[in-house]
């Protein structure tokens, strides 16, 4: 749980800019780390399986411009939710038959992937954003239930729900037994290929409602949505203390990771720190964080 | 092992050679000398990445972090050049150095630290270009000299320079894997690395070697990448480690290690680029040539995993 310390010694230090642990700007924290949040809960689930997904963030762009053109044509809002999320789980459903079927690694599917699905995404919408959303589709990012915003209260489901998935159901051990050794797997007789492909079309669907979340937020969908946004993912998810190799995680260290990476970029705007020195913020901190993993395992292991 | 490796670029040959007719039948212009030159010195700066990072996957291992690595060493050379008024002769050598050092610092913390290559590339990659991006503030920088462009844009015997600096690293690296014990070591590491460590092999020291190679090959890409588009610019080389993993894996250089060669991936890049150029000629827009490349991909490596279990069966 070292990252949960790590969260907090943050807050105190950036605590100390004037306005920054406003109610305000704790809860726009919030709002602005729901989709990443979300997306690291369904590569939580990936990344413990053994595999890892760098498509994302292609694929979270297709699925943001299928929930803008269904909300455009004037869907009502279940098809509005329901597509982009169906979308997704679809994109996971090809991945994850091409990893588990076809048997090609993980890294070289979502390699090809990402360049299809970003390529596919800008002939479709022709690289022209999408504009004039209707008022109820922005309802679903900008609105409230009771006082909590609606993706702080949907990130909040999905982290519960893929908690108690991983650590409560036959699926989500046999999620950490094929990370863990894929061969012992299989020989105690878990169908390891329906596994991991049922993984990718979860993380796939996840990645469907964290479009939703993210695009909903905005007037505008661009093509190029999503850009990096793998790679943030994936930090998120390294930061929380999953296993890179497989076998050992939760999400609730991936939801905290993600929640740092998002208080980071937020405090170094008060901070008044250039954008531009962001990125190196971030991977200075996911090698902060393996590297403190792999010191302590090492330290253990003596 | 080895006829299988022969076999793979012979395959590799006869489809680049179908995708030459196909697209000479596209267009007319395909097979003219200076589209075919055009090509390949669109393709000589990720090729130079690409030889590298053919290395690094034979390890096993894997180098998220050149096109960042691009993007740093440029603007290092540029802002040196600029800012520091130092003459590019010195300018160029302290950018491929620097180059050298972002690798050396990736090698030791997968080998000293121990952290999978994925994770190490994958965060320095976000750092590199963050640094990159943080000290020149994003501007970019111009008026390079004649001298200096000519890397970039000059012509040998009617060849393109970069694809003379291409042509010779390829040899190199070719020998270098195929004819020392440095390359020999190289495939036995990403076969079994414990064992070769058992065998006497100084295993970090040579993994850490690959990734300075990765990070100097990089950083030369960079320097030909700038006099080539004639501006230095910080966001320089974004993607280009995707282009490159991907003329890797194409040519035949397994990802899980212990397998490959060089002569795969030159294949695989030309395949890539003469694929792009005929399908600019064709009209075909570039993100459904983007579409094309990724299909391609996963096309080729499922073929190749078809065949090698039903060969094994």
């Amino acid at each position: 749980m070292s990252v949960g310390v790590f969260l907090v010694l943050l807050l105190g230090y950036f605590g100390a800019t004037p306005g920054f642990l406003r109610v305000e700007n704790l809860r726009d924290i919030l709002i602005n780390a729901a989709p990443l949040i979300i997306a690291a809960c369904g590569m939580t689930m990936v990344i413990v399986a053994g595999m890892i997904d760098i498509s994302a963030g292609s694929a979270l762009a297709v699925c943001a411009v299928v929930a803008g053109l269904t909300a455009k044509s004037g869907a009502a809002l279940p098809f509005v939710v329901l597509l982009p999320i169906l979308t997704g789980a679809l994109i996971g459903a090809v991945n994850g038959w091409l990893v588990a079927a076809a048997r090609i690694p993980a890294i070289i599917v979502t390699l090809g992937m990402m360049s299809v699905l970003r390529g596919g995404v800008i002939w479709w919408t022709r690289g022209e954003w999408i504009g004039n959303l209707p008022a109820s589709f922005s309802a679903v990012g900008r609105g409230e239930v009771a006082g909590v915003p609606v993706p702080v209260l949907v990130a909040t489901s999905v982290v519960l729900a893929t908690a108690l998935l991983l650590s409560r159901t036959p699926l989500g051990r046999h999620v950490y037994a094929v990370g863990g050794n894929p061969l012992a797997a299989a020989r105690m007789g878990i169908p390891v290929g329906r596994v991991l492909w049922l993984v990718f079309v979860m993380h796939g669907a996840l990645l469907g409602l964290s479009a939703l979340v993210y695009a909903s937020r905005f007037s505008v969908i661009q093509s190029n949505a999503g850009a990096g946004f793998e790679l943030l993912t994936i930090s998120a998810v390294v930061v929380g203390g999953v296993n890179i190799f497989g076998g050992q995680g939760t999400v609730w260290g991936s939801a905290i990771g993600g929640l740092l990476l998002q208080v980071i970029s937020t405090g170094l705007i008060f901070r008044r720190v250039s954008e531009y020195w962001a990125p190196s913020v971030q991977g200075a901190l996911v090698l902060l964080a393996v590297v403190a993993d792999a010191l302590r395992t090492r330290r253990a292991g003596r | 092992m080895k006829r299988l490796a022969v076999r793979r670029e012979a395959v590799l040959v006869v489809l680049l050679l179908v995708e030459m007719v196909v697209m000479q039948a596209l267009s007319p212009l395909f097979l003219t000398p200076d589209n075919l030159i055009e090509v390949v010195r669109q393709s000589a700066e990720i090729g130079l990445i690409a030889l590298a990072m053919t290395l690094v996957i034979i390890t096993a291992g894997i180098d998220l972090s050149v096109g960042s690595i691009v993007g740093l060493s440029v603007i290092t050379m540029g802002m040196l050049w600029e800012d520091a008024r130092l003459p590019l002769s010195v300018a160029v050598p302290l950018a491929l150095f620097a180059g050298a050092l972002m690798g050396g610092f990736n090698g030791a913390l997968v080998t000293v630290v121990g952290i999978p290559p994925l994770i190490v590339t994958l965060a320095t990659m976000a750092g590199f270009r963050g640094i990159a991006l943080g000290m020149s503030q994003a501007r970019s920088i111009r008026n390079f000299p004649e001298g200096f462009l000519w890397l970039g844009q000059g012509y040998v015997g009617g060849v393109p320079v970069q694809v003379w600096i291409l042509a010779a690293a390829a040899l190199l690296f070719h020998l270098a894997l195929t004819r020392t014990a440095w390359g020999r070591a190289l495939l036995s590491i990403g076969a079994n690395e414990a064992a070769t460590r058992l065998s006497g092999v100084p295993v970090n020291r040579v993994k850490i070697q690959v990734y300075v190679l990765s990070g100097f090959m990089s950083a030369l890409a960079a320097v030909v990448y700038a006099a080539h588009v004639s501006v230095a610019k910080p966001d320089a080389g974004l993607g280009f480690e995707l282009t490159a993993i991907t003329a890797v894996v194409l040519g035949g250089t397994a990802v899980s290690g212990g397998e490959g060669g060089v002569l795969g991936t030159l294949i695989a890049l030309l395949m890539v680029g003469f694929l792009r150029s005929g399908l600019t000629l064709a009209r075909v827009p570039a993100e459904a040539q983007d579409m094309m490349v990724g299909l391609l991909l996963i096309l080729v490596v499922a073929v190749d995993r078809w065949s090698r279990r039903s060969g094994r069966e």
